[in-house]
């Protein structure tokens, strides 16, 4: 399962930097976000979590649709599936999606901080984002891997993965929003919305491997 | 078949050989010459006198201003390689642009960076969204671009093609950068050394200014230089990798 | 250990490919299917690793022991594709392979001297030809240990000398008591080699 992780990770930083590109299309969309909004450094602060939030939700949507699809056209995902006799699919899954969290999605939350300062944000306010990233972008995973894996067969399954995936992390963008802004502004406690956030990142990291696991046995041809 | 691609990869790489040759004599002198510049502006940058308004934090000038110069120079001579490259079909050219990328990204994130520890207490903010801002930031998504690009292709005869022509094309940011100050109202000053009618800044600052922005012009070629050689370094291992699988094969039936 | 199937039958999208198709395999033996194209010889390999559902009949794997309780748990397949990542190095491939096949079997230089390519390890495997690729994969069957070969088509892109090779690997692993099925339309030198013909697949 390790050697499973580490070849993951390799893959995710060597074919092509795609780490780089997903944080680059985070910096396009928050760069793009003042001119289209004005750059009114007050709006900007104050829709700063919602719009670094968006941000990050679609980059991390960006590869997700290789997950399986890569493994599928080199037919490694054969030697996957045959090898769950001795690790369970779900588990190999849930380690492939955590590979491609650490190799894909991590440095989001990493750039986050340095994006929230150019939204004008304050840093309670850019830390608690960075925080509600980090605990939700999991979720963001899991629950893709389960549109990545029913979409695998697909020639063009890129798009179809977003449009299956974005309704059903609506709920962790609403957690994950009103976390970063509880934080910031007074009255709202910031800890009943972040650890709903992480409940529900834990539900998705069982439900999302084990659906993936059931699609991508009944995808294989 | 295979014999002339190899051996026409290898006179390719002719040129680059003697190119070689040269950067390894010069480069240790113009490394120290470098140092030596850069370290000289900045004593005289921190010796001159401080700004009657700033305080001692015109300082940062010294550093923001050579990085942001360096930024959009190294974006024009990616651009002239990317010239070299479509027209000439140069093997350096490509070479330059490559290596040239991954610098011209740090000096621009310096230059953002700089510019926005000088701006805190200046303008009281980090980061304003006005024309000069926003266009160095747009300038620097366009390295990343630029070097996700070439790190996305394995082949360097396709890669150096599009790199060149997405370089080309954001050519149109540098005018922009330069003139936004006037084009639009902002809180980043005009500019005050680069003008037609001489500079208004005062000598006393100016020199430690130029003195370290040529210093640190002389470390961005140090340093391109360096990475050039360390791309053709990669390429050869490149191709050394793809002459041992095929003398693999040959060997094999013996 | 005995690999019997009965009765099988096979389906892709829905349309059946083969039925009917029945062997025994016991310790050391090996089975070639031939036939047309287009008449369910991958098809077959498929269903028997587990990768397909089986549409009729049974395939079963008898006194497998603890390690092989199943019959995917006992099989090596070798499809069309190669299975290996084109940016890691061959060594990085080959020992991901047993780490995550488990029950090791030969040193990532061993099975590369196996098919002869043994200085390619540190080369990345998208470096290498065709017929190259092809070998690295044949290596591959030899990183872990599995009592069931499954190979489609192994000797695709393979030189004589290779196929030779193939050949040899192959008699190696019956000697051992290993079992064997292979898809071909071209002869793999395995001379006592139980023979299945699919009933072909449009005329017959």
């Amino acid at each position: 399962m390790l050697a499973l992780y580490i070849r993951d990770v390799k893959l995710g930083i060597r074919a092509g930097g795609g780490a780089l590109v997903g944080v680059l299309f985070f910096l396009a969309v928050i760069a793009v976000a003042p001119f289209a909004i004005g750059p009114d450094a007050n709006l900007l602060a104050r829709i700063g979590p919602a719009m670094l939030w968006i941000g990050a939700l679609l980059a991390s949507l960006l590869g997700l649709d290789r997950l399986f699809q890569v493994d599928r056209e080199d037919g490694s995902l054969d030697l996957l599936i045959l090898g769950s006799s001795r690790h369970m699919l779900p588990l190999t899954v849930f380690v492939k999606c955590l590979a491609h969290w650490t190799a894909s999605v991590l440095p989001l939350v990493v750039a986050a901080p340095v994006l929230g300062l150019l939204m004008n944000m304050s840093p309670l306010a850019t830390f608690a984002t960075a925080l509600t990233l980090l605990a939700g972008t999991p979720a963001i995973v899991f629950i893709g891997a389960a549109g990545a894996a029913v979409a695998v067969s697909l020639p063009r399954g890129g798009l179809l993965v977003s449009v299956l995936v974005l309704p059903l992390v609506i709920p962790v963008l609403i957690f994950g929003v009103s976390a970063s802004y509880a934080a910031s502004t007074q009255p709202d406690p910031f800890l009943p919305p972040f650890l709903m956030l992480c409940a529900l990142m834990l539900f998705f990291a069982v439900i999302g491997p084990l659906a993936a696991a059931v699609a991508l046995k009944g995808a294989s041809d | 078949m295979a014999e002339t691609t190899i051996s026409g990869r290898l006179t390719n790489l002719a040129n680059p050989t003697r190119f070689l040759e040269l950067v390894g004599r010069f480069l240790p002198w113009l490394a120290a010459i470098a140092l030596l510049l850069t370290f000289a502006g900045l004593a005289m940058g921190f010796a001159a006198p401080e700004d009657y308004q700033q305080g001692s934090t015109v300082r940062i000038m010294y550093l923001h201003v050579p990085f942001a110069w360096i930024s959009m120079f190294c974006y024009m001579l990616m651009a002239a390689a990317a010239l070299g490259t479509l027209v000439w079909k140069h093997p350096l050219a490509d070479v330059a642009l490559k290596a040239a990328a991954p610098i011209g990204a740090t000096f621009t994130a310096l230059a953002l960076a700089t510019g926005s520890i000088w701006g805190r207490p200046m303008w009281g903010t980090w980061w304003v969204w006005d024309g000069r801002l926003t266009s160095v930031f747009v300038l620097f998504l366009m390295y990343l671009g630029i070097l996700a690009l070439t790190r996305a292709l394995d082949d360097p005869q396709r890669s150096a093609r599009a790199a060149a022509i997405l370089t080309l094309v954001g050519v149109i940011n540098i005018p922009i950068i330069k003139f936004s100050v006037e084009w639009w109202n902002t809180l980043h000053q005009p500019a005050s050394v680069m003008r037609l009618d001489g500079p208004t800044i005062h000598p006393s600052l100016l020199w430690p200014l130029l003195v370290s922005a040529i210093g640190f012009t002389l470390i961005f070629f140090t340093l391109h230089l360096m990475a050039m050689r360390a791309e053709i370094w990669r390429r050869r291992v490149a191709v050394m990798r793809r002459m041992a699988a095929k003398r693999a094969e040959n060997r094999a039936p013996a | 250990m005995r690999l019997t199937a009965d009765n099988l039958g096979g389906e892709r999208g829905g349309e059946p490919v083969f039925d009917g198709v029945s062997f025994a395999l016991a310790a050391g033996d090996s089975l070639v299917i031939t036939g047309q194209n287009g008449s369910g010889k991958s098809t077959l390999l498929r269903v028997v690793a587990g990768l397909l559902p089986v549409a009729a009949g049974t395939v079963r794997l008898n006194d497998g022991g603890e390690d092989f309780p199943d019959v995917a748990s006992a099989c090596h397949y070798l499809g069309h594709q190669n299975a290996m990542k084109p940016a890691l190095t061959v060594a990085e491939n080959l020992d991901f392979r047993r780490d995550f096949l488990g029950h090791p079997l030969m040193t990532t230089e061993a099975a590369l001297d196996a098919v002869g390519l043994d200085s390619v390890g540190a080369l990345p495997f998208g470096y290498l030809s065709t017929g190259q690729r092809r070998r690295i994969a044949l290596a591959g069957l030899l990183v872990s240990f599995r009592p069931v070969w499954l190979l489609d088509e192994p000797s695709a892109g393979l030189d004589l000398a290779s196929e030779r090779r193939l050949t040899a690997l192959m008699q190696g692993h019956l000697a051992e008591g290993g079992m064997l099925i292979a898809a071909t339309h071209l002869p793999l030198g395995l001379d006592d080699a139980k023979a299945l013909v699919m009933p072909g697949g449009g005329s017959g």
